[in-house]
């Protein structure tokens, strides 16, 4: 709304749109709890609560239409993500890794769903949540499985290594562990986000613009919002890969911490 | 609010959160994970469990079926063995049996036909020793009535003798 008032109301120039059209608002008044992706975030937890309980409230051997299809994202995290990846005693993490593949998908998905229109995961804060929590569950595994010595042993001096090679690799894998995997995690999710956004905006954007000017620019706007439109459905695309990528690093980081060697 | 002046001045760093988000992201992520832990995927995970039991319990069902009809066809094989062996003893007895009734017919027949050889060479001598007995008779009248004639004509004469015999055979021979 606040978009299309701007690009409206500044008619002589266009303000190409950046990194200040995703600072949306509050709602009410100067809270800062009531902006559109906080509203967005507790309607997705709505969402999927009320669709996965009611898909499985009466989850049977023979499933109905509704059970099928919760039941089909849920099969698609349990086996394709947690069973493959981490294998043995997968099941622990199941409700972990569907909440976080559930949630990320809709929030995601939120970005090209009508009146919504806005990828909450483009907002970094949430991705940074989210990359938190793998943080803490895949070091929180590790070092139950094998003792908070040996797991940092193990991450510092890699076993099977030439000892002199660990004045390259210890530092290395001290990055990785503990900055690069949460770091990548989270920006990977909230720059496909922000990125696949601000390009929408561009061309719609761009297009309502072209439609103010002369007659000539006019005839090219129809062509803007028609790109518009492919990206949308390329944004489902990536919003739905986004989803996936960020729970399959998940299951992958639970599983090498389970790993005896990393 | 601060953030609103900043996205008026455009200067804007989008890689730095905000604590309202933070917390509604951490308190959103957690209520979720414990409703969906809570409430759909054990659900799920039962019927996962249901349907393994369902498909076992009929892979059960139909291999107990199967070895069920195993057992009848082994069965249905002794039986039809015992049938044929059985099938053959009769055959082996009814040929024997056949074979008893033959010999035994036949010696039977043997005895009637002995019998009947019998009954007619007696037959047949009774009517020979009959003849003889007529024959006999007749002889001896004749003789006589050769005598007789004989005895009429007179005896004296060796040519009318012969004369006499032959009239006499001749008589035979007509009278024949």
């Amino acid at each position: 709304m606040r978009d299309l008032l701007r690009s409206s109301s500044e008619g002589g120039g266009f303000v190409p749109p950046s990194s200040g059209d995703f600072e949306l608002p509050p709602i009410f008044g100067d809270n800062v709890y009531t902006t559109k992706p906080i509203a967005l975030v507790f309607l997705s937890v709505i969402l999927i609560s009320v669709f996965f309980i009611i898909s499985s409230r009466k989850a049977a051997v023979v499933p109905s239409k509704l059970q099928f299809a919760g039941e089909s994202v849920y099969t698609f995290v349990r086996n394709d993500l947690a069973k493959d990846v981490i294998g043995h005693d997968f099941l622990r993490f199941v409700p972990y890794l569907f909440t976080l593949f559930t949630f990320i998908l809709v929030n995601n998905l939120f970005g090209i769903i009508p009146l919504l229109q806005f990828p909450t995961m483009s907002r970094v804060s949430f991705p940074y949540v989210l990359a938190a929590t793998v943080y803490l569950v895949f070091h929180y595994v590790g070092i139950r499985k094998q003792g908070a010595i040996k797991y940092f042993k193990d991450i510092m001096f890699m076993p099977g290594v030439p000892k002199a090679a660990y004045i390259l690799i210890t530092p290395l894998e001290i990055l990785t562990f503990f900055l690069v995997r949460p770091l990548t995690l989270s920006l990977r999710l909230f720059a496909n986000m922000f990125a696949g956004h601000l390009l929408l905006l561009v061309f719609i954007l761009g297009g309502e613009h072209l439609l103010q000017g002369v007659i000539g620019l006019k005839l090219i706007s129809p062509f803007a919002f028609a790109i518009g439109i492919v990206l949308t459905f390329f944004e489902f695309m990536v919003q739905c890969l986004q989803a996936y990528i960020f729970t399959l690093l998940a299951a992958l980081y639970i599983a090498g911490a389970l790993a005896d060697e990393h | 609010m601060q953030f609103v002046d900043l996205a008026e001045e455009g200067k804007i760093n989008p890689l730095i959160p905000h604590t309202a988000e933070l917390v509604v992201g951490a308190i959103a992520f957690t209520l979720l994970f414990l409703t969906l832990r809570k409430f759909v995927v054990p659900m799920f995970e039962k019927a996962y469990a249901d349907r393994t039991n369902a498909i076992q319990g009929g892979m059960e069902r139909a291999e107990k079926a199967q070895l069920e009809a195993q057992r009848a066809l082994v069965q249905y094989n002794e039986q039809l063995s015992k049938a044929r062996e059985e099938a053959q003893n009769l055959r082996e007895e009814a040929r024997i049996q056949g074979a008893a009734i033959i010999e035994d017919l036949r010696a039977k027949a043997q005895d009637e036909a002995a019998r009947i050889t019998a009954t007619a060479h007696a037959s047949i001598e009774a009517e020979r020793q009959q003849a003889i007995a007529s024959l006999r008779n007749e002889v001896g009248t004749l003789a006589v009535e050769l005598a007789s004639k004989i005895v009429g004509e007179a005896l004296d004469d060796q040519a009318r003798q012969s004369r006499v015999v032959d009239r006499f055979l001749e008589d035979l021979e007509k009278s024949k």
